[in-house]
């Protein structure tokens, strides 16, 4: 395992990548992504046992399911710095012909994509497949996903949640980035969703929460627990507390950055505030 | 003219029965995951059979098509089964994104499409879905015609790499293909020979097309009938040589006629070799109550509406 202090180094430099590429196209969603710079980290730096030698199937190998495709930035990030593609590639973002799309696709054939994200609301059911077929493989890896709190507005959520719970699927640990921000503003005025831990747990899930999703440590360790809680029968939960925006003051705690990219002088403020640490693409 | 016999009738849903339940013991990759209607769709042979390979999902079709979808990933072979509708409309942008655009392996099979549904009415019987589907980039669109060539289909299928939606009714109709006979994606059957008026007919059609074309030869008119099961990709060559020859065409589906199989002909022919064509067809209506047999007549979608189309469609060549 890294060292705290690598981890730090690593989430400080995938914020410059998301800030860069998203102020390069003037577009994309630079909020959510900030947020959850350090949940990434943690999977594919320290909690994830898988292989950069990308295949579809990842069989005898954890897995993970982005559902809110929009941010893709900090996805992009993380797998070419963890040796799925060029990290040079993250300067093809959103551009024509490139493989790093608006939300992310196997269509372009990604190395670290296995579905298509982006309408929001997917990603759990297609996890879920993808855990019954680890069971029938006989394969005892994890599936792991990450979702939006405000995508879980979306009906097919729970259709999935009593479906994992029902048919104990506990090979699957579930994360919620609770940011309380949706594009419209605070979840709680868009379409208040309230109280999340006693819905998963009502549906039958093993809940645990992350009160600090922006410190790494407490991540990692939220991971753990959660790993530590797999194979007993029911999914896991964690809902993950984050500030979108993180790590850049003036993006903090408000939607206005859920989908705008920085003008220069903004890029520049953020960059100044998340010196380089691995070098720059 | 050639004849073909009616050996009993059997419904479609019981030919992707009896091939699930062959794909079972054929195939271990294959996984069947139905949503709350494992008796209609004829899937309780493969359930009884292979337990852990079946899924029940519940009433929660947007659910299935994601879990399908993630079953690719570790090499399974998910066959989804619900009626045409709740296959479709009600999830299209579940298969949209998470199986046409993501490139997964999975069989949308659907039952009880069109008015032959019968008395549930237009809430189930779904008359837009080969126009839904056939739309979706990468998405293979079959449409059989008896059960014997929807046991083929489904068997063939599975030996497909692709998404695939495979659609089938629900009443006893007549089975004359060929048993085991070999189902060759894409490429069209010809039934019939004949130099007056091409008639294409998929799904229940194609017997009806049958029938219309031995009542036109009492007529004196000759008819080559081609069944077209596969509807993308569609067998554009196997279309132009007839047309050529006949000089006009007939198309004949339980669907609307936007966005259907006839539309999927027209586009060929006007690239190609326009020609008159007429549509049997539904017209841009729902359907209703009614049964099989009343709603066929109702929505002209029979024998005598065909032998109607083709001689309005000889009077235009």
């Amino acid at each position: 395992m890294p060292n705290i202090q690598e981890l730090e180094d690593f989430v400080t430099q995938v914020r410059r990548d998301i800030l860069r590429q998203v102020h390069k196209v003037n577009s994309g969603h630079p909020g959510g992504s900030l947020g959850c710079a350090e949940f990434f980290t943690a999977l594919y730096q320290d909690v994830m046992d898988y292989n950069s030698d990308f295949d579809m199937n990842g069989i005898e190998e954890d897995l993970f399911f982005l559902s809110n495709g929009h941010i893709s930035p900090v996805f992009y990030s993380v797998l070419s710095r963890s040796g799925f593609f060029p990290v040079e590639e993250l300067n093809t973002f959103r551009l024509i012909n490139s493989r790093l799309q608006g939300h992310p696709t196997t269509h372009e054939g990604l190395p670290g994509i296995r579905i298509a994200s982006g309408s929001l609301g997917q990603g759990l059911s297609v996890a879920i497949g993808a855990a019954e077929a680890k069971k029938l493989n006989k394969d005892s890896h994890i599936v792991y996903t990450l979702h939006g709190d405000g995508e879980l507005q979306e009906g097919q959520n729970w259709e999935a949640i009593m479906y994992a719970a029902g048919n104990k699927i506990d090979n699957l640990i579930s994360t919620v980035d609770v940011n309380g921000q949706q594009i419209d503003g605070a979840t709680d005025h868009v379409l208040p969703m309230g109280n999340l831990k006693a819905k998963f747990e009502a549906f039958g899930w093993d809940v645990l929460e992350v009160k600090d999703g922006n410190d790494i440590s407490k991540v990692i360790e939220g991971l753990n627990e959660a790993k530590s809680r797999t194979g007993k029968g029911k999914p896991v939960c964690i809902l993950m507390t984050t500030v979108m925006g993180h790590g850049v003051d003036f993006m903090m705690h408000t939607h206005k950055w859920h989908g705008v990219a920085p003008n220069d002088e903004q890029l520049e403020n953020a960059l100044a505030q998340n010196p380089e640490t691995l070098g720059d693409y | 003219m050639k004849k073909y016999t009616n050996t009993g009738n059997k419904d479609t849903r019981s030919g992707f029965g009896a091939g699930l339940t062959e794909l079972g013991k054929s195939n271990e990759n294959v996984v069947a995951l139905c949503a709350d209607l494992t008796g209609s769709l004829k899937m309780d042979d493969f359930k009884k059979n292979h337990p852990e390979r079946f899924f029940q999902i519940g009433i929660a079709e947007a659910n299935m098509i994601g879990i399908a979808a993630g079953m690719t990933i570790g090499g399974k072979i998910p066959f989804t089964g619900t009626f045409a509708n709740f296959s479709t409309g009600r999830v299209y942008d579940q298969i949209r994104q998470s199986i046409a655009y993501s490139d997964k392996n999975v069989k949308i099979c659907a039952s009880h499409a069109g008015v032959t549904l019968g008395e549930d009415g237009a809430t189930h019987q779904i008359l837009e879905d080969i126009g839904l589907m056939k739309m979706l980039p990468g998405m293979t669109v079959i449409n059989t015609c008896d059960y014997n060539q929807t046991k083929a289909a489904t068997l063939a299928i599975a030996d497909f790499e692709g998404p695939v939606y495979l659609r089938f009714g629900r009443p006893k109709v007549a089975n004359f293909t060929p048993e085991d006979g070999k189902f060759e994606i894409g490429k069209a059957v010809n039934l019939t020979e004949g130099t007056d008026v091409t008639i294409i007919a998929t799904g229940h059609l194609v017997w009806e097309a049958l029938k219309a074309a031995e009542e036109l030869n009492e007529k004196g008119i000759s008819a080559e009938v081609i069944n077209i099961h596969t509807i993308k990709p569609l067998d554009e060559q196997a279309i132009l040589a007839s047309v050529k020859k006949t000089g006009c065409v007939v198309t004949a589906e339980e669907h609307n006629f936007l966005g259907g199989l006839g539309e999927s002909v027209s586009r060929t022919l006007v690239e190609n070799f326009p020609a008159p064509q007429e549509f049997v067809a539904t017209k841009d209506t729902f359907g209703e109550s009614g049964t099989p047999e009343q709603l066929m007549e109702k929505y002209g979608l029979n024998a005598e509406a065909i032998v109607k189309a083709s001689e309005k469609v000889l009077k235009r060549k």
